[in-house]
């Protein structure tokens, strides 16, 4: 296969950007999209220009470093699928592919494709946890979790952390991120002590991190590679307005 | 305090070990009548010296059942008001890494923590699969302490030391506490009690899971403890932070050099000890499942100051895994090694045999694995697993591109189980599989095919986790300690966890103890000699500016180790592959092209440096595999196998753990005998 690939070039998080076209030839439908950015690395590399950045790890959909927008949505087509993790063969021979970073005021551009994702760490240190220090753990089996709510809260923890979620969000909002926690957590009873003051911290710091309002677009849960579903945000809308009205219990 | 016999035994044991590897390099001997040198046929000599012993002063004697015991309440303590003036560097944040940074932190010791990826929760255990072991016996299958740390023992082919497998096999059990406590939804049955699975080399069910995806909910617990702990402001955490090399004074471990990836700033970072969680360096092939960023540095630089490098050749080759699919592949998927609880492997009973794997009558199938290992069938360790893959390709039984690959098949599950409770255990793993080759495994057969996955070498460390430089730790899949010649599946997971959880933060006090230790400035020459050594490096990297990309020269590090050093190991091949790599090293540093400067990001320069370093330790890899002629585990000499192509161990002469000295020329080796008082070594038979 032959492409046009244009991808956004920006050399660091002060200086412009731009959309830079580049041919690359002889492309295998096996390869995954980021394999073709190593293909035209390498010759970038020897016709002494720079690469293209871009953040990427384990490459088999798990580590959520990888992400970058293609054809305008992040993660490119396929549903379900980290950019790593698609291949090829889902486009075809003379395609335009438009490849940009993620997009989003609490995710600054570091370079080319990679941005900063540090915010949503942030979100996390603000009640993303159990408060259980190693050494107190009472027996695994000493509190049985029905298998129904052990499933679910499964399901939530299956975010990868890779802000494809916020990238998509017209508002820029993590809220599909945060929502995936607080859930994972809620529905466990280790989680309990702390429910109220995790949603209101976490929703709090992700005010402050510069991530956008929720309004229920439901474009994150369209993009997230993990399927998260969007009944997790009404989740987290339910357990902080639980928390809202009761005494204030934010630790913060 | 200890026993007499105790303290005799130690006081035999110290002149061996004590000061560390300064000592050591003075009394490298001249190499031995048992140390081989000698011209291969290319002319490259290939040659190793023979150093004093090492003993491992650190573990208890008496009883095995109570030496951690022992050593927990033998180890000095550091009081709560006393922790807080002392800073521990803790390199990684996988599952190592991050459960040993918030332990400390939660402990009361300033922690710095440091990763290379943009964030803490993407280091590498993030892809683990299949789950953990933990000898909690809910099953009531005849499971114990004492047989996971018998299964472990034996699984790694007795090149393991028995103090710490049977502590690892202790702490297991803790473990799953510790995770369940911190909402790890692991796989639960309709009672609400834990399910468990089988894995490889185990007839007992003890291994708990969280879908496909046990490595990443375990370390999003750890991450989560390590966040919390950064919000208290008990650990820093540096993200985009590379370890670049270890500053050691007065013979400590007293620091790391940092380079910011995004600044490109190098500094140096200073500590009361230093504890490198940075993983394995399955990477030295390329081609691996591990995750791209994966890479030998910290490790390797810590050997070159002086940390002994222990088992180098152990490295370990995953049954299954995604067959390469052409020239482009950059990594190798994993498909976890629970698919064999239900998956049966087979290849055609006839060579060449063209036809689809449904046209294929069952009478014309070799089910091999079940045919030659009937006892454990399909769920025999990795190492036999693999061997087994790679023999019938050899006879030209394989299938798929190249006769690379033999099936992993689902029908007899899916028609046993039916589709829904198939899905369930693997839905994840199989969409994986669907997504990378377009094929449908619910439909037709996976094919799979060995890979590189996992390296039981490592920095040698004692039982406190201690390396040969006091004040530098090493913990999880960095350190060699636990799994012998080969690691059993879901053991990683649990050994990470224990040492970064249980073990290290009991045992790093022990060595604390003694400090805070004197401030070190800028104008330390310790200090300033590593800073200028790598920006010096950097500087050589950057300016070589050659005609070949560091990948092609990764590429082709990788083709060589896979030929010579990867599932066969042959004398002729591994001396042939010595002067592959000195070659190819020279060339790497006067071809080389690493575009762009080192300031700011700069993607190409560290990849540059790490495969620098992959080009070190290769050559390591390869005489340690030439030392040990016998064959054990992962490790497979063509020329010591049974009658029936087994490994064939040589007890008799390599019953030790090998131990090597950085020199700069011919590298030292330094022998810790292994001792075996409760499990007797036995040719391992899984028939």
């Amino acid at each position: 296969m032959n492409l046009t690939l244009r991808i956004w070039r920006q050399a660091g998080p002060d200086v412009r950007g731009r959309m830079v076209a580049y041919q690359v030839t002889g492309v295998s439908p096996d390869m995954s999209f980021l394999e073709v950015l190593d293909m035209l690395n390498e010759r970038l590399t020897l016709e002494g220009a720079d690469p293209v950045a871009f953040d990427h790890d384990c490459r088999e959909g798990i580590c959520g470093a990888c992400g970058v927008v293609v054809n305008g949505v992040p993660h490119g087509p396929q549903k379900a699928t980290t950019t790593c993790q698609l291949h090829m063969r889902h486009f075809r021979d003379g395609d335009t592919i438009d490849v940009e970073p993620w997009r989003a005021r609490a995710f600054p551009v570091v370079k080319d494709l990679v941005v900063d994702r540090g915010a949503l760490d942030r979100v996390i240190q603000a009640g993303g946890y159990v408060s259980a220090p190693t050494g107190s753990a009472p027996d695994a089996h000493a509190l049985p979790v029905p298998k129904a709510d052990a499933d679910a809260a499964f399901e939530a923890a299956t975010c990868i952390g890779c802000g494809a979620c916020v990238a998509a969000c017209p508002n820029g909002s993590a809220m599909l991120f945060t929502a995936a926690k607080v859930t994972h957590l809620g529905l466990l009873p280790q989680g309990q002590p702390e429910r109220q003051s995790r949603v209101l911290d976490m929703v709090a710091a992700q005010d402050e991190a510069g991530f956008g309002g929720c309004t229920n677009t439901g474009e994150c849960t369209a993009v997230c590679p993990k399927g998260i579903p969007l009944e997790t945000i009404g989740q987290l809308n339910r357990d902080y307005l639980q928390a809202s009205r009761r005494p204030a219990r934010s630790r913060s | 305090m200890s026993s007499s016999p105790e303290a005799a035994r130690r006081a035999a044991a110290r002149p061996a070990e004590v000061g560390g590897a300064a000592v050591l390099s003075a009394q490298v001997a001249v190499p031995g009548a048992d140390a081989a040198s000698g011209a291969d046929g290319s002319g490259a000599g290939v040659a190793w010296a023979v150093g004093a012993p090492i003993a491992d002063i650190r573990a208890p004697g008496g009883p095995i059942e109570t030496r951690w015991d022992r050593r927990r309440f033998e180890a000095r303590l550091v009081n709560p008001a006393n922790r807080r003036r002392l800073t521990v560097i803790v390199v990684g944040t996988g599952l190592a890494g991050a459960s040993a940074a918030a332990t400390l932190g939660e402990a009361g010791y300033r922690v710095k923590s440091y990763c290379f990826q943009d964030s803490p929760r993407r280091a590498h255990s993030i892809a683990a699969q299949g789950g953990i072991n933990a000898a909690k016996n809910y099953r009531n299958d005849g499971d114990s302490v004492h047989r996971l740390f018998y299964d472990t023992v034996k699984g790694g082919d007795f090149r393991s030391r028995e103090s710490n497998v049977h502590r690892l096999a202790q702490v297991s059990v803790e473990i799953i506490d510790q995770c369940v406590a911190q909402g790890v939804p692991f796989a639960r049955e309709y009672g609400g009690l834990l399910d468990n699975r089988s894995f490889g080399g185990a007839q007992v069910s003890r291994t708990f899971y969280a879908r496909g995806q046990t490595g990443q909910q375990l370390l999003l617990g750890a991450y989560q403890a390590l966040e919390r702990q950064v919000a208290a402001g008990t650990v820093q955490a540096f993200t985009r932070h590379e370890m670049l090399d270890l500053v050691v004074a007065d013979g400590r471990a007293r620091g790391i050099v940092v380079r910011d990836l995004v600044t490109g700033e190098v500094s140096v970072e200073t500590a009361d000890a230093v504890v490198l969680a940075t993983g394995g360096y399955g990477n030295v092939f390329f081609l691996s499942t591990n995750a791209k960023g994966c890479n030998v540095t910290a490790t390797w630089r810590a050997h070159r100051r002086g940390a002994l490098f222990a088992n180098p050749c152990f490295t370990q080759i995953h049954p299954t895994c995604i067959p390469q699919s052409g020239p482009h592949q950059s990594k190798l998927t994993l498909m976890s090694e629970s698919l064999r609880n239900d998956g049966r492997v087979w290849v055609p009973l006839r060579a060449g045999d063209g036809r689809a794997p449904g046209d294929i009558p069952e009478a014309e199938r070799d089910y091999y694995l079940e045919r030659v290992y009937p006892a454990f069938g399909n769920l025999v360790p990795r190492d036999i697993a693999s061997r087994a893959a790679k023999n019938v390709c050899d006879e030209g039984r394989g299938v798929g591109p190249g006769g690379l690959g033999v099936y992993l098949d689902f029908a007899d599950a899916i028609a046993r189980l039916g589709r829904p409770a198939v899905e369930e255990r693997y839905g994840n793993l199989f969409e994986m599989y669907q997504r990378i080759t377009g094929e449908d495994p619910y439909e037709v057969p996976m094919r799979i095919y060995p890979a590189v996955h996992y390296t039981m070498g490592g920095l040698w460390v004692d039982y406190d986790l201690r390396s040969t430089i006091p004040g530098l730790f090493v913990i999880g899949e960095a350190n060699f300690s636990d799994h012998g010649a080969n690691r059993l599946g879901a053991s990683a997971l649990m050994q990470g966890l224990a040492d970064g959880y249980f073990v290290l933060p009991n045992t790093i006090n022990d060595y604390l103890a003694g400090g805070p230790f004197p401030a070190l400035d800028a104008a330390n020459p310790a200090v300033s000699s590593a800073l200028s050594d790598v920006t010096g490096r950097i500087s050589r990297l950057l300016s070589v500016d050659g005609d070949r990309t560091v990948d092609s020269f990764h590429r082709e590090l990788g083709r060589i180790m896979w030929e010579h050093c990867g599932m066969e190991r042959t004398d002729a091949g591994l001396r042939k592959a010595v002067g592959e790599i000195r070659s190819l090293r020279e060339e790497f540093w006067s071809r080389v092209r690493v575009p762009s400067s080192g300031a700011g990001l700069n993607q190409s320069l560290e990849r540059a440096g790490r495969v620098a370093d992959f080009l070190e330790l290769a050559e390591l890899m390869c005489v340690d595999a030439l030392h040990r002629t016998e064959s054990c585990g992962g490790h497979f000499r063509a020329e010591s196998q049974t009658p029936d192509g087994e490994a064939l161990r040589d007890d008799e002469r390599f019953s030790y753990v090998a131990a090597w000295e950085w020199t700069g020329g011919v590298p030292v080796l330094h022998r810790e005998p292994l001792e075996f008082e409760y499990v007797t070594p036995s040719q391992r038979s899984y028939k």
